[in-house]
């Protein structure tokens, strides 16, 4: 009933119809066909060079443009940047590999590097020609894999505990150093619409660098995660929302959502980042603070996870262009360059003695810098299996954070996290 | 040859009369076949370039130890059933397989009962209607990562505006909408209710304009009730736009992932996992995309079984 019956050809069948059909599709099919394969073959001019990284946000982006700018200037070449999300950095990479089509130099999170120098996708900086002098040993481990120096950061950064001047000194109460402390005095300042502190628990790579400090500082460590000391850390934030101190949409919240949050005054106190203070400062009255996090007891050492991104050549076999990234990394991890972006970020750099000049600049992140100094990279231990280790923490304390016991949340985070590779 | 040939003498009234010059009806046959044959191409090319060989090399990646060093030396050695028993044991699978079958039950049923019921609705004339109608339509409109993200702020279970209202209304506003295991699923079916209804509305209603009204006219002077002229005029007439509507519905909805990605991130504590969210963390968080591709075939198969029964249901129509 629905098709018609066409008599056969009676329109195709005239001679010039058919023929007047065929060329222009073999036309189009040309096009097509070589369309598809110039995008392969893609020529690399000598004297350009570019440099993948993550700064798609604005700020960000124009920092690094004048960072390059000045760089292309000292070098004598043009440096191109090109930004992609911070989630994209590893798959686009990956994909270029595959097309040889690697940038010169790729700026990885930290987190990131050992997975794509296990598969032999980066150069060891040293037989580059770039040294680690005036770098501290913990930095130059954070952009190490198995001995080699990938990764060279400009600037790092760590948690820190931020809190609400105003808040603390109407309620009479002083700035926690301990767990014990942490938990008295956000659970005075909790009251009404006011939580006493915010941190994020929210099921990414977010929730589990907020971890890590209380892991830890109560010498837990990722490659046991069954252990006492972990189990202990978790409760510990148990605790917070039991008191109702924390509010139980930590599951939900990244790190930006926690500065929200504590900008919107909803928290009194806050784990977070200096990358936030930017944002921090556009509100002219909120006076905050910046402590070290909290220890389970006095005279415990506080560890922070070491974050931020590291400056790699990828191996893309062309050794002259990968000498000259190389002089790219120094020019933009130079001691001028790392103050000049560490100024602009609020993150410290990488370098002992910039980081001297910086500290006087900014006395007020004084507990940032002490804090980045005793700091502990998340892939020292796991190396490329950190990505395994990661998810399974993340399910396990969102599930101890909404019901059940930690323990045997993170006993089965064990197993899946061997289990994964 | 002789076929041809045959076919030819026959005599056949459909050909123009040959004109002055002799006709090869050999070769004009053969020039039509041809032609016909660059009418298929473009779409047989397109099939095999973008659904074809991605589908087979899905296949084949599931069979293989593919992983970051895949890219640099192209060596993705096949490893039997490796990737398929790991995540067949692995029990997140099974909560993945679970979650997206409740989700997809549950929003198609919100989905489609809503908008057919608005369809109906809007098929009276009154005041506004073509201004609300296309008001409704403002879901649709909006990207569906930025609906994700505006409905993450409504439900937050502190400063939500959803708690909030429900506070003001004298109800207990601390429903954790997001943030509780056994609530975040319901919450995102109704997000994606919330979001599905303008399509469903609006295919629904272009199928009941179809309807002759003069069916109706005969229903209500035989004395029939609203609900038996829904049954027997309205339900039997829309039903290939149903079957249409359901089908498409099932085809964005059992793939969710963006929507998922944007509200919960798949959690808390992996609640609001689906085989969509899956596919996503093997492949592009763990970079074990052998496991990606497992998962990514299951999805698959679901979809082709589907697939057939649609054919099946429509084949039936055609008799």
């Amino acid at each position: 009933m629905t098709a018609a019956h066409t008599p056969d050809g009676a329109l195709l069948g005239r001679r010039g119809a058919g023929r007047r059909a065929t060329v222009p599709l073999t036309v189009v099919f040309a096009l097509v066909a070589t369309a598809a394969l110039a995008g392969c073959g893609q020529q690399r001019d000598d004297d350009v060079y570019t440099v993948l990284n993550s700064s798609t946000d604005d700020s960000y982006h124009s920092w690094d443009a004048a960072t390059l700018a000045r760089c292309s200037k000292q070098l004598g070449i043009t440096i191109e940047q090109q930004s992609v999300p911070a989630a994209q950095v590893m798959t686009k990479s990956l994909r270029m590999a595959s097309s040889k089509s690697l940038p010169d130099v790729i700026q990885f999170d930290a987190s990131e590097m050992p997975t794509f120098a296990e598969a032999g996708g980066l150069t060891d900086l040293r037989t580059l020609g770039l040294s680690t002098r005036d770098i501290p040993q913990g930095i130059v481990d954070f952009g190490s894999y198995k001995g080699t120096y990938y990764g060279a950061a400009r600037t790092v950064n760590t948690l820190a505990l931020f809190y609400n001047k105003d808040i603390l000194k109407k309620a009479g109460l002083d700035v926690p150093t301990t767990w014990d402390e942490m938990r008295r005095t956000a659970k005075e300042l909790t009251r009404a619409r006011q939580y006493g502190i915010a941190l994020s628990a929210g099921g990414a790579e977010d929730g589990v660098f907020q971890f890590t400090p209380f892991m830890w500082s109560n010498g837990g460590d990722e490659s046991n995660l069954g252990s006492k000391q972990v189990a202990e850390a978790l409760d510990y934030w148990k605790g917070l929302i039991k008191d109702g101190s924390l509010s139980k949409s930590t599951v939900n919240w990244t790190q930006a959502d926690v500065n929200d949050q504590f900008m919107a005054g909803n928290a009194a106190m806050m784990i977070n980042g200096p990358w936030q203070v930017e944002t921090l400062n556009t509100k002219k009255s909120l006076d905050w603070g910046i402590a070290r996090i909290p220890v389970p007891e006095t005279g415990d050492k506080s560890v922070g996870p070491l974050g931020g991104a590291i400056l790699t050549v990828p191996n893309t076999g062309d050794t002259r262009r990968e000498k000259t990234a190389a002089k790219i990394i120094r020019c933009m991890s130079s001691e001028k360059e790392q103050i000049s972006y560490a100024r602009n970020s609020w993150m410290v750099p990488a370098n002992e003695k910039a980081a001297d000049l910086w500290r006087k600049e900014v006395p007020e992140l004084d507990a940032l810098a002490d804090q980045v100094a005793t700091a502990r990279s998340r892939t020292a231990k796991v190396g490329a299996r950190w990505s395994s280790v990661s998810l399974a923490l993340q399910s396990a304390f969102q599930s101890a954070l909404t019901g059940q016991s930690s323990e045997a949340a993170l006993q089965r985070a064990q197993q899946r996290a061997t289990s994964g590779n | 040859m002789s076929a041809t040939t045959a076919s030819a003498t026959a005599p056949d009234t459909r050909q123009p009369a040959p004109a002055v010059k002799k006709p090869d009806p050999a070769r004009a046959r053969r020039r039509r076949r041809l032609s016909q044959w660059g009418f298929i191409a473009p779409a047989v090319v397109f099939m095999v370039l973008f659904f074809g060989y991605p589908l087979v090399r899905n296949v084949l990646m599931s069979f293989q130890d593919y992983s970051p060093s895949t890219f640099f030396d192209g060596k993705a050695p096949f490893n039997g059933t490796d990737n398929w028993s790991k995540v067949f044991q692995d029990d997140l699978f099974g909560k993945a397989l679970w979650h997206t079958i409740a989700f997809t039950v549950g929003s198609l049923i919100g989905q489609f009962g809503i908008g057919l019921a608005l369809a109906v609705f809007f098929t009276k004339k009154f005041p506004l209607n073509g201004i609300l109608r296309s008001l409704i339509l403002l879901p649709w409109l909006v990207p569906m990562v930025v609906s994700g993200i505006v409905w993450r702020r409504i439900l937050d279970q502190d400063t939500g505006v959803l708690n909030t209202f429900l506070d003001t209304l004298g109800m207990d506003g601390a429903t954790p909408w997001l943030t509780s295991p056994g609530m975040a699923l319901f919450s995102v079916i109704l997000v994606n209710i919330w979001i599905g209804i303008p399509f469903n509305m609006v295919i629904l209603y272009g199928g009941l304009q179809e309807i002759p009204k003069e069916l109706y006219e005969a229903a209500s002077l035989d004395g029939a009730s609203a609900w038996r002229t829904f049954r027997s005029i309205t339900l039997p007439l829309l039903k290939p736009v149903i079957t249409v509507v359901l089908v498409l519905g099932f085809m964005s909805t059992v793939k969710i992932l963006d929507l998922i990605l944007a509200l919960t991130d798949g959690g808390p504590a992996d609640a609001t996992q689906t085989l969509g969210t899956l596919t996503y963390q093997n492949s592009f968080v763990q970079l074990d995309f052998g496991a990606g591709a497992v998962v990514g075939n299951v999805l698959i198969l679901i979809s082709a079984v589907f697939a057939v029964f649609y054919l099946r249901a429509n084949r039936s129509e055609g008799k």
